[in-house]
């Protein structure tokens, strides 16, 4: 636990910093800082501004002229369109269930791979390995390697079971692309929890043992606390990038069929690309964003618990 | 539980069945474990057997097994990447370099000699990640028009070093809080400033921290594709869309894409398979800290 004891010098420190620190002292600290918040300030926020100008003016690509002003009508079509209501609706159901069934099996491959069995290694590196693939890459396979009503490995594989060439892609978009997201990141839910459990003090088991507690309890009651900031910071990067997907929806089903696997990323590539609509794209982006500012509210409290729990647990 | 009674019916024969059952529920979770690792593995797996087919063995019913295998679809793939494999790679480490520079100084500033609100610097730092850049897009795209940097690899390094910076400083952060203080005490006793402090005390200690981040940061823009496909054509074109180009609008094609999706994901596959162990801990410690 020195790791623990270590953070915990680092931030007394920081309570106990000198009174007299003067301006000096204050700009030597800050200046490190600065090269990054300035960069990210100006790569990140400024596109997000430039946002906002264009979801007040009509401005697309085909149409000659370049962008004036329009007032609100970009956001009026934005909420009548119904497309725009289906895909964040889409993007939260996605996220949402990808994100909680990656976690509940992250977590029984980690309680898994905790225990000593012969090739414990070879079994860890199997399964981190979709983490590894390039979305991209695993889309694709899925989507004609694996899925391909004709061809397709699941298929056969299911074909004992009374599956017959089945078309996922086509009767159970949605399903299948949210299979392949939950493919994709539950190793990552895995080896943050694995991390949790390694980090587990073993004299505690121990004690629980000794005191003739059942497995079970002693899961609920020691370990499953132990891993609450190991899976609610796994659940909030998880979303973070889950809530962008992109790749799965644009190459397994190209957002249908019709929309029924267009979430807001895709719908916002469409809108660029296809409908060279900017100001509509930017006023559906400005609406994403402050949805997204909502729910990263409440994420950026749990963060605040978590350091919390750093500190209180010191 | 029965221990009392099991040590008077005699402790050998006993500790012996004991031992057994605890061997046979070893067995049968690592029974469990390896099912479960194969079966999640299948399509990486099926993906490179596909790709070693022949394209008329590719595309059978039912699948096949058994063939005689080719690298025919390799050649095809490896004649055609030449350009695309030079700008992931230019703009993959390109960007690692560039969010490890500026990385590891923001870090410092946020753990040893912490500024004065550095609980709110990281929380801005993460909070520009749930801002969706899928929202930015075509502004973005009308902002590297009017910069000219559309289509050039300077855009992708520019906006991958942007994607992954806040979860390398978190990470980075994370591993220097773990330097003792009294080394950094003993540094400053010494005569150390601050620059030899990180140079010569923190940089070698948080070495392997600083890999884990890097590796981390290579993943993420070596497989990105949402800002490739929408701001580069031909000249800063990346892996990801060469995979996508390999998929042709007729004919038979699952074993050259296989052999295209084995030959875009391997590298990174490979290095995360060497460097698994500082994944978990790199993710462990930027989960925690």
């Amino acid at each position: 636990m020195t790791a623990v004891e270590a953070g915990a010098a680092a931030t007394t420190q920081v309570g106990i910093r000198p009174r007299g620190a003067g301006r000096r002292e204050r700009w030597q600290r800050r200046l490190p800082l600065l090269p990054a918040l300035i960069y990210i300030i100006v790569v990140t926020q400024i596109p997000f501004v430039v946002t906002l100008w264009y979801s007040f003016q009509s401005y697309f690509w085909d149409v000659p002229g370049g962008a004036h002003f329009n007032a609100l009508s970009n956001y009026r079509l934005v909420f009548t369109d119904a497309v725009f209501r289906g895909s964040l609706l889409r993007s939260v159901i996605m996220t949402a269930i990808s994100v909680i069934l990656a976690m509940i099996l992250g977590v029984a491959f980690a309680l898994l791979l905790d225990r000593k069995f012969f090739g414990r290694g070879v079994v860890r590196t199997l399964i981190i390995t979709p983490f590894l693939v390039m979305p991209a890459a695993a889309s694709l396979v899925w989507r004609d390697p694996m899925l391909d009503p004709n061809f397709g490995l699941l298929n056969y594989l299911l074909e004992p079971f009374g599956v017959h060439h089945v078309a996922w892609l086509s009767s159970h978009a949605l399903g299948s692309v949210i299979v392949v997201m939950i493919w994709q990141w539950t190793p990552f839910m895995t080896l943050i929890v694995l991390a949790g459990l390694q980090s587990q003090p073993s004299d505690t088991l121990e004690a629980a043992k000794v005191d003739g507690a059942g497995a079970l309890a002693t899961f609920r009651e020691l370990t499953l606390p132990h891993l609450r900031p190991y899976i609610e910071l796994g659940i909030l990067l998880g979303s973070i990038y889950l809530v962008n997907a992109f790749d799965a929806v644009r190459l397994m089903t190209n957002g249908g069929p019709g929309t029924s696997t267009t979430n807001l990323p895709f719908f916002l590539y469409q809108k660029v690309n296809y409908a060279f609509d900017v100001g509509g794209a930017a006023a559906a982006g400005v609406v994403t964003v402050i949805l997204t500012i909502i729910v990263a509210t409440f994420a950026l409290r749990m963060f605040a618990r978590v350091f919390q729990f750093e500190e209180g647990g010191v | 539980m029965s221990a009392a009674t099991a040590v008077r019916r005699g402790p050998g024969r006993v500790s012996g069945r004991r031992r057994a059952r605890e061997l046979s529920g070893k067995v049968g979770w690592g029974i469990v474990a390896w099912v479960v690792a194969i079966a999640f593995f299948l399509p990486v797996l099926w993906m490179v057997v596909t790709a070693f087919k022949p394209e008329s063995a590719a595309e059978t019913w039912p699948p096949k097994f058994v063939f005689s295998p080719t690298l025919s679809e390799f050649r095809l793939v490896f004649s055609g990447w030449g350009p695309y494999v030079t700008h992931s790679v230019i703009a993959t480490v390109g960007s690692t370099v560039l969010v490890l520079l500026l990385g590891i100084p923001a870090a410092y500033a946020l753990s040893v000699h912490p500024v004065a609100r550095w609980r709110d610097g990281l929380f801005f730092f993460i909070s520009t990640k749930m801002l969706p850049i899928v929202a930015a897009i075509g502004p973005l795209y009308v902002i590297a028009l009017k910069t000219h940097l559309l289509d050039s690899i300077w855009l992708l390094i520019i906006l991958y070093t942007a994607m992954n910076l806040p979860l390398a400083i978190w990470m980075i952060r994370s591993f220097m809080l773990e330097v003792p203080s009294e080394l950094l005490e003993a540094a400053r006793l010494d005569g150390a400033g601050r620059i030899r402090e990180i140079t010569s005390v923190i940089l070698p200690i948080v070495s392997p921290g600083l890999v884990s981040t890097a590796l981390i940061c290579v993943i993420f823009a070596w497989n990105e594709l949402f800002l490739a496909l929408n701001l580069t054509v031909t000249n800063a074109a990346t892996m990801p869309m060469f995979l996508i180009s390999s998929v042709p609008q007729e004919g038979l094609y699952l074993a050259h894409l296989s052999a295209a999706a084995t030959v875009a994901s391997v590298p990174v596959i490979i290095v995360g398979w060497i460097a698994q162990r500082s994944l978990v801990r790199g993710l462990a410690m930027g989960a925690i800290k």
